[in-house]
Order: C-alpha cells, then sequence, then structure tokens
C-alpha cells in the first residue's frame, strides 16, 4: 500500500525493545499508528522520542543501538509499511 | 543437503545425545566437531553468582538457521545443530551447544568454529551477569567482531 491512497483504518508498527534498552526505558514493546511521520527508521525514532520525552531521547539516541526490521537488521533509515515490527537492542552478546 | 537443526531452550541438554543424533544414520560421517559453552564463575574480574539469557525470540531461530545454512554452503557437511539455553544460568552450567558431522574432519573443523563466531556476533541473545558487585549487561566484546571478521571472503 503506497502511502498516498485513503486508509479506511489506522494502522500499526510494533516497537520493541531489548535487554539494556528494555530495562533502560521500561518497556518492551509498543504499538504506534503507522502514518506519514513514521515512514522511516528516523521517522519512528522522533515518533517515539516525541511521545516519551527526554528519558527516550537519552535512551534511543545512544551510539551502538542495532535496529532490526521485521527480524532482519538493517543499517540505514529504510521505509517501514504498515504492520512491519521494528526491534531496537544493544550488541548481541550470547553464547 | 545437510541436516540443520536449531533449538533455544530453557533446559540443560545432553551433549552425548546431541552428538549421536546428529549422525545421519548412513554411516557416511567420517568427522564430527563439537563445541560446548559454559558460564564462567568470573569474567572480566567481576564474580558471577548467576547469569541471566535474554533472547528475540523468532529472530533468534532464523539468525542461526541462517548461518548453519551459509556454513552449508561453504563446507561440505552431512549435518549441523546449535542449541542454545536461555533464562538463568549459573556457573559450571552448559550455555551453547554446536555439532556438525561431514565426511572429512577439515569441513567439521571450520563449520563448527564459524558457526559459533557468527552466533556469538549475529544472534540476538544478550547476558545479564549478576553477582557480588550487583547486576549488569554484559557489553560486547571487539575480539568477538574480529573472530567474526576472519571468516568474511575478500572479493
Amino acid at each position: 500500500m503506497s502511502g498516498s491512497g485513503l486508509r479506511a483504518e489506522s494502522t500499526v508498527i510494533r516497537v520493541l525493545f531489548f535487554a539494556r534498552i528494555r530495562e533502560q526505558l521500561d518497556c518492551s514493546s509498543m504499538e504506534l499508528d503507522w502514518n506519514d511521520s513514521v515512514r522511516g527508521i528516523e521517522g519512528l525514532r522522533s515518533a517515539l522520542i516525541a511521545r516519551g520525552g527526554s528519558q527516550w531521547d537519552a535512551v534511543l539516541s545512544q551510539d551502538n543501538i542495532i535496529c532490526a526490521v521485521n527480524q532482519q537488521v538493517v543499517t540505514s533509515d529504510i521505509e517501514l509499511s504498515d504492520g512491519d515490527e521494528v526491534a531496537f537492542f544493544p550488541p548481541v552478546t550470547g553464547g | 543437503m545437510a541436516k540443520l537443526t536449531v533449538s533455544v531452550q530453557k533446559d540443560d541438554f545432553d551433549p552425548g545425545q546431541l552428538q549421536e543424533a546428529l549422525l545421519v544414520g548412513a554411516s557416511e560421517e567420517g568427522a564430527v566437531a563439537t563445541f560446548t559453552g559454559y558460564v564462567r564463575v568470573n569474567n572480566d574480574d567481576r564474580g558471577v553468582s548467576r547469569m541471566m539469557m535474554e533472547h528475540y525470540p523468532g529472530m533468534t531461530e532464523n539468525s542461526i538457521a541462517s548461518t548453519l545454512d551459509e556454513a552449508a554452503q561453504r563446507w561440505p557437511i552431512l549435518a549441523a545443530a546449535v542449541v542454545h539455553r536461555i533464562g538463568e544460568l549459573r556457573p559450571g552450567e552448559r550455555i551453547v551447544w554446536v555439532g556438525v558431522s561431514s565426511r572429512h574432519r577439515g569441513g567439521s573443523f571450520s563449520a563448527c568454529e564459524y558457526i559459533m563466531d557468527y552466533l556469538k556476533t549475529n544472534a540476538p541473545f544478550w547476558k545479564k551477569e549478576i553477582g557480588p558487585q550487583g547486576e549488569h549487561w554484559v557489553d560486547a566484546r571487539d575480539t568477538d567482531s574480529d573472530r567474526a571478521r576472519r571468516w568474511q571472503v575478500s572479493e
């Protein structure tokens, strides 16, 4: 679905946070209305900060936050579609 | 087609059973290489009394499965399996197991190390250590990224 058409109902982006990021935000998951202002990762990040305030700004502006869209790591500001799952997490430390 | 399996689980596992389960049943294997990772009682000079392993359900399994696929394209392996635990773990407990079988030892050795190196840097797991000095999230290590980078093929 392109961004230009009229939408009959609001659609959402599901956002997940893990590990240190989850604790710092005191939030493991949330849903955000998908609209023109959260079309890309950076737009989504700005919308989260606008909603959460200075604490969210401090956490989400940290270096070294990895972002995954639909469970694939992304390294640039890609476009989001309604229903996408976006996750923010620190560098991984398994094994 | 290589037999590739991934399990992310709370429960402990038996390395001997996992190794037997790796065999494809036609006596084609000439080699099995395995790796077992354990919780250390000390990490970076800090005492560890327990650890919590968090993961991203779904992405974790898919990420490891992709690594196994890549290993199977790179080496002539017959089977490969990864088992990784989540939740609360204590020093001395097993965390992760990787096993690879192949006709000759070279593929098993290399693929086992490759899988472990990529799991360390790509699979979305996070360790929080809890000890006498409190609790903290473990930082990613540059040495792990360096190890994974060794496997990159120059174009």
